[in-house]
């Protein structure tokens, strides 16, 4: 795929921004885990009013590992919100497993957030609780009573994410890297099919950048594995990233999705953002492939515009 | 002026929003509480929160405000050879008003601040969000503890702020003034009706619910880090306290005339206990 073809799949459809790969997402198939269609989302009101989605539309595949990248303040956390109903959109529609957002009580949000979760910017750690009871909390929230259960499941998570024999140890007596690997067993203990991240990686060095890219392939892997192994067969695991880390992105999307202005620039794997980032773009090259390449090569001279 | 007209329309406005807030808050509570109380561990920790430990300062509250009173109204009265009365209009002065309000105020202050700081840093640090995500519903985890507490351990305090402010009353009164503590007992006693205590406590239900629930929406609308936080803190505290001073005005009044409708039901209720007695002695006799 050339740079052209990238800037074509780029290319809004129409009016709306509807980017060419993703299409007309008004009817989601079965393979679709959360469809958006042109969501507009804004805050405020007057002169004070911004609006950081104006009319994404975007699939997310079911089994996939989605990056979602672009700069600061164009939506990306508030995508993650949308597809958790913990907002809801001002125009257009947000569908996860099939089922509009907007059409659903609490209750039943209640029930399909039980099977997403979610690791947050900050851990989002109850900063009340120890790290064990922190990773047991969405267990009980799903009614399992059995604590020996609870334990051993607890202890399985820690371990997996490098934690192990912390459960006593409350959250303030973590690093940063730790409270975002304690965030990480919580969202991955109650077994979640769609686990969204939002900045897994700010406010961390580069090696445990790495280390956190690492831990979400290793996670999303063993979970597809499970799911695999699974007799009845009718589990998945998807993986939604939201960074501005190109590192990060790189590594651990299977598809990236850019996002600027409201609006999706891009949507193409990640072998795709590298090249268009590589090499030297040709003269009829597209504002959106220009838009691109600063940002994976983080310039600060293009079309995409910084606020200083 | 024009300028004070559009900012009193939108302090209305911001007011009457909030009101409806805190209405929604209370239906959710309410719905929750239909389907039964899940969060029991942090119901009784609220319980612990809201009423042992808020019981040193209400009980130093009670027992200067008591005390004050009666070394203030025996001096006054005792020249106008009325001493007696001090013990009796404590005990009025208590009951009916100072003790439910000033007990809301405290709590107010030292409970609602809480309520509002810890909820809004949760909020500001994303972990309501995380709640949730998780399907954990806030108001079920968060809000429903802390009004049946307020709603239950405020008229607990003013209960024990009844109490001490009118021991602390005659001790000012017989110990350190000199008065008989018969002459100020008796009237205490001559004066005692029942419908003293349901007005406090009637009162005390209404203020411990409300400054829950005004702090507890304070808390969950709380933006924009620690400064957010300490916003939201005030405006709690002062909207908590105007509303229980508000709420006693009103309920005041309403409690004057509900007098005749308790006395009324009250001699429904002896008639029927004295009728549940007398059948209960001749079906025994039988």
């Amino acid at each position: 795929m050339t740079p052209d073809d990238l800037a074509t799949l780029a290319k809004p459809a129409n009016g709306n921004g509807t980017a060419g790969r993703t299409g007309s997402v008004a009817a989601g198939d079965r393979d679709d885990v959360i469809v958006f269609d042109n969501v507009h989302k804004g805050f405020g009101v007057g002169s004070k009013r911004t609006e950081p989605l104006r009319g994404v539309s975007l699939r997310v595949r079911r089994g996939e590992r989605l990056v979602i990248i672009g700069p600061s303040g164009t939506g990306k956390s508030v995508t993650l919100r949308l597809m958790l109903g913990l907002l809801d959109p001002d125009s257009g529609t947000v569908t996860v497993e099939g089922r509009d957002l907007s059409g659903l009580d609490i209750d039943e949000l209640g029930v399909l957030r039980k099977r997403m979760s979610m690791l947050f910017q900050s851990g989002a750690l109850f900063d009340s609780m120890t790290v064990g009871e922190n990773v047991a909390f969405p267990l009980r929230a799903a009614g399992e009573r059995d604590e020996a259960k609870i334990a051993k499941t607890v202890a399985e998570k820690l371990r997996q994410v490098g934690l192990p024999d912390t459960e006593e140890k409350m959250t303030s007596e973590l690093s940063g890297g730790m409270k975002k690997r304690a965030a990480l067993a919580r969202s991955i203990a109650s077994r979640p099919d769609i686990i969204l991240y939002d900045e897994p990686t700010t406010g961390l060095d580069p090696i445990m950048s790495d280390a956190i890219a690492e831990l979400i392939i290793e996670t999303h892997e063993k979970l597809r594995q499970e799911c695999d192994d699974d007799p009845e067969g009718n589990r998945s695991i998807t993986s939604i990233v939201v960074t501005h880390d190109m590192h990060v992105a790189s590594k651990v999307a299977d598809r990236i999705v850019m996002l600027y202005d409201g609006r999706v620039v891009g949507d193409a794997p990640p072998g795709e953002y590298r090249r268009l980032g590589s090499n030297v773009l040709p003269k009829d090259a597209g504002k959106h492939d220009q838009m691109i390449r600063q940002f994976v090569r983080g310039e600060a001279a293009g079309p995409i515009r910084t606020v200083t | 002026m024009f300028g004070y007209i559009i900012a009193l329309g939108r302090f209305a406005s911001d007011g009457l929003r909030g009101l409806g807030e805190i209405a929604i808050l209370l239906l959710r509570c309410l719905r929750w509480l239909a389907r039964g109380i899940r969060y029991k561990r942090e119901t009784v920790q609220q319980f612990y929160f809201i009423g042992v430990q808020s019981l040193p300062v209400i009980l130093t509250t009670g027992a200067f405000v008591g005390g004050v009173m009666s070394y203030t109204f025996y001096n006054q009265f005792i020249t106008l050879s009325v001493g007696s009365w001090t013990g009796a209009i404590v005990y009025k002065a208590m009951v009916w008003q100072l003790a439910p309000v000033l007990v809301a105020l405290m709590l107010a202050g030292r409970v609602g601040c809480a309520i509002t700081a810890e909820i809004g840093t949760m909020n500001v640090t994303e972990q309501i969000d995380a709640l949730d995500t998780m399907g954990t519903d806030p108001v079920n985890y968060l809000v429903l503890p802390r009004v049946l507490a307020g709603f239950f351990m405020t008229p607990a305090l003013t209960m024990f702020a009844i109490l001490i402010g009118i021991g602390a009353g005659l001790f000012m009164t017989v110990a350190v003034q000199g008065a008989e503590f018969h002459f100020q007992w008796t009237p205490i006693t001559d004066w005692i009706d029942a419908y003293d205590f349901v007005h406090a406590l009637s009162k005390s239900f209404v203020f411990g619910a409300t400054i829950s629930l005004i702090c507890c929406r304070n808390g969950l609308k709380t933006t924009g880090g620690a400064e957010g936080v300490g916003k939201a803190t005030t405006s709690a505290n002062v909207s908590s306290c105007i509303a229980v001073l508000m709420l006693n005005f009103i309920l005041s009044i309403l409690l004057y005339y509900f007098r005749p409708v308790y006395d009324v039901m009250r001699l429904w209720l002896d008639y029927v206990w004295a009728g549940g007695i007398n059948y209960l002695t001749s079906w025994f006799a039988a």
